[in-house]
């Protein structure tokens, strides 16, 4: 028993303490794996928010949610990831929230790994804190067009930003209000991470990377047909393109 | 210059397409906004039928020599792909904004069931 109770809880950093923050947790039908992520962000952090995004789920993901007394928010429909999560950033930013991170509801992103994800945000370094599974720690297995689709991202993302960008599709992510704030007026649809990455760059918002691994998809469909790969491949880099001349919906800062 | 045939056929084609256009809107099935590229082809398909040596005209700067007719199915397309390039804009923007009530709407029931 002892030993159950010891390995309970990673203690969550003491700087977090006074901070009013959130985890924003997407998930499409996944009942079997929700109660999973929600008890293990609680694990980090007992007093971290919790809001579950179900966007549009057909299972019973919103009632597990509930149960374990997750705010849920209900999409009366499916929006897509990036849809869905600007519904927790709106959240989070209409509740007064002043800090957010994202972790999946499909638990390929482990919570016990926040508190790197949070360390650049507590010291003041950084305004969206991005989890990489290329920048240094190995553990990442991945399918061959999917590592080169990302090497393709991550090279058009650091040629437009100027900056070092080894993962720009990760969604493990740690925000500060001024990041909040932005996406929560303004957040790409589809496959939204990439795009995004080009305007927090516009935007003059500090972005940094920690390396970090993530687990593989215990269930779901992972497999992208190569047709569909190619439309979002030309999608995104469309996106990429186009971002860099579109107006912007946020007046921006002078910093 | 046109066949007398086609210019006749063409003509009445426009005008049929204006009318029914004007009584969509008067019928208020169709907004004033989405009727007016519908409005300006059908005025123009109706100006180059009956204006033969015009749109003789203008098939010549083309190099269009042997069929000058091909200038109404040139500019009747030409209005086609605006008509549809236009409806893309309308439904992304409508896109946009089904998605903004989708969020309200999961943030307000939210907000409902803390009370």
């Amino acid at each position: 028993m002892a030993e159950a109770v010891r390995t309970a809880t990673v203690r969550a950093d003491p700087r977090l303490a006074s901070l009013k923050r959130l985890a924003i947790v997407p998930a499409l039908n996944e009942q079997g794996g929700i109660g999973l992520v929600i008890d293990e962000i609680r694990a980090f952090d007992p007093d971290l928010e919790i809001v579950v995004v179900d966007d549009g789920s057909r299972d019973r993901t919103a009632e597990v949610a509930a149960e374990r007394s997750a705010h849920v928010l209900r999409l009366p429909f499916n929006l897509g990831i990036g849809g869905a999560v600007q519904t927790g950033f709106r959240y989070a930013f209409e509740n007064g929230f002043e800090l957010v991170v994202r972790v999946d509801g499909d638990g390929q992103h482990d919570p016990s790994q926040l508190g790197a994800l949070l360390e650049p945000l507590l010291a003041g370094e950084a305004d969206i804190v991005v989890g990489s599974r290329f920048a240094g720690l190995a553990g990442y297995r991945s399918t061959r067009s999917r590592h080169v689709a990302n090497r393709i991202f991550a090279g058009a993302a650091s040629l437009v930003t100027g900056q070092r960008v080894t993962d720009p599709s990760s969604g493990f992510q740690a925000l500060n209000r001024r990041a909040i704030a932005l996406f929560a007026a303004d957040y790409p649809h589809e496959f939204p991470e990439v795009e995004a990455t080009v305007m927090v760059a516009k935007h003059q918002l500090r972005r940094v990377e920690v390396p970090v691994v993530m687990r593989e998809r215990v269930a779901g469909r992972s497999s992208i047909s190569f047709v569909r790969s190619v439309y979002f491949m030309s999608k995104v880099l469309l996106a990429l393109f186009v971002g860099l001349f579109r107006r912007t919906v946020v007046p921006m800062e002078d910093r | 210059m046109i066949p007398v045939a086609i210019s006749i056929a063409g003509a009445v084609a426009s005008v049929l397409l204006l009318l029914f256009v004007l009584e969509l809107i008067r019928q208020g099935r169709l907004r004033e906004r989405y009727a007016m590229l519908w409005l300006a082809s059908g005025v123009s398909l109706l100006v180059l039928s009956l204006w033969r040596s015009g749109n003789s005209t203008i098939a010549g700067w083309f190099g269009v020599r042997t069929y000058p007719p091909a200038v109404l199915f040139a500019v009747a397309t030409l209005f086609i792909l605006l008509v549809l390039l236009d409806y893309s804009t309308v439904i992304s923007k409508l896109a946009d904004q089904n998605t903004i009530l989708a969020q309200r709407l999961a943030l307000l029931e939210e907000r409902l069931k803390d009370r």
